[in-house]
């Protein structure tokens, strides 16, 4: 599949280069350049440099023809915008927008965004691994 | 009228002082710390501290009860989320965005933001007007009123020039305004005779835009 990946930090450059090796046509988007450091030397697809929020930008990456698209830049509300410019205005058939505020993450799933919450998940996760564990033992209990 | 700014640079801060002076309850929100404490000499209780794209700060600042919200910060994302979020979520019956990069436009139209002020846009059109030469300039984009009012000139090859403003065969949704020459402009009326160099002011509606453009401009 061809697949899109706006902001390529540690999210962004993982999902690349796993998506790459398991030989998908991914290409990424990023406003700093020396990003592509965070790709492998021999990196195979295309890497953009622009800003997510740049129309131009994002056909040079190829959302027109995208069958996926990722977003995770570090700023929520420039996530969810270009999410919603990948589906309103190219009809990218899948996006996933990482927003951190669990609040905005909630209201855009109502509106149809597929979010990824990883702030939600963190606090279910070390709540859980909080409750699991019995505590001190002490003798006189 | 209870308002709801959010963004406290100059363009919030003025519209703040303008609004308090109508006599509207006004609440400005700016998430600067620095800028918080500056504004907060001056509007005292009226400015609050605080990411208004956090929804708990917006609903904190009155945003369920808001009639209007106006959202004035440097960044489009910022400004596209507020009016989205206080429109879509709280029910706010008017949001009105600012634009600060005009190539963002399509993205406030995209989710639904049909109020933008664009000073850029504004700027460059009023330049624009000022040149000798130009192509056909925006200077008024009456959005909610599906109107605008372009500037063009009437180039030695339009097929305008020479004839009579009733002989124009105009779209049916648009009329020509004012028509300057030698830098004195009047008001166009039928025996108005349009000559090269001419500049031509015309309201119309946007999607006859092409065609008008067709009609008066060299191909």
């Amino acid at each position: 599949m061809k697949l899109l990946i706006v902001g390529c930090g540690r999210v962004g450059s993982s999902i690349a280069r796993n998506m790459s090796d398991d030989g998908h046509d991914v290409s990424v988007i990023d406003e700093d350049p020396e990003a592509l450091q965070r790709l492998p030397e021999s990196w195979p697809g295309r890497f953009v440099h622009g800003h997510g929020l740049d129309t131009e930008v994002l056909v040079e990456g190829g959302i027109g023809t995208a069958d996926a698209c990722v977003v995770c830049t570090d700023g929520d509300n420039t996530n969810i915008v270009i999410a919603q410019i990948a589906r309103k205005r190219f009809d990218c058939p899948c996006v996933v927008t990482r927003v951190l505020d669990p609040a905005r993450a909630a209201f855009y799933d109502t509106l149809g965004l597929q979010t990824v919450c990883p702030t939600s998940r963190s606090i279910d996760i070390m709540t859980e691994a909080i409750c699991a564990t019995p505590g001190r033992m002490t003798d006189d209990t | 009228m209870y308002i709801l700014i959010v963004g406290g640079g100059k363009v919030g801060s003025n519209l703040t002082s303008t609004l308090m002076k109508m006599g509207h309850e006004v609440t400005l929100v700016e998430g600067d710390r620095d800028r918080y404490a500056l504004l907060e000499e001056k509007f005292e209780h009226v400015v609050r501290p605080g990411d208004a794209t956090e929804l708990f700060v917006l609903e904190r600042a009155g945003v369920e009860r808001a009639d209007l919200v106006v959202a004035v910060t440097g960044d489009d994302e910022d400004n596209i989320i507020v009016c989205q979020v206080a429109k879509e979520k709280y029910g706010v019956p008017k949001v009105i965005a600012r634009v600060n990069d005009p190539r963002n436009q399509p993205h406030f139209d995209m989710v639904g933001i049909t109020l933008t002020v664009s000073a850029t846009a504004t700027i460059l059109a009023l330049i624009e007007h000022q040149l000798p030469q130009h192509e056909l300039v925006t200077l008024i984009d009456l959005k909610r009123e599906n109107l605008e009012i372009v500037e063009f000139a009437i180039g030695s090859g339009s097929p305008a020039a020479g004839k009579y403003v009733r002989e124009l065969n105009l779209p049916n949704r648009s009329r020509l305004i004012s028509v300057t020459r030698d830098g004195r402009a009047e008001i166009a009326i039928g025996e108005t005779q349009l000559a090269p160099g001419d500049l031509v002011m015309a309201i119309l509606e946007p999607d006859v835009e092409d065609e008008l453009k067709q009609q008066l401009m060299p191909a």
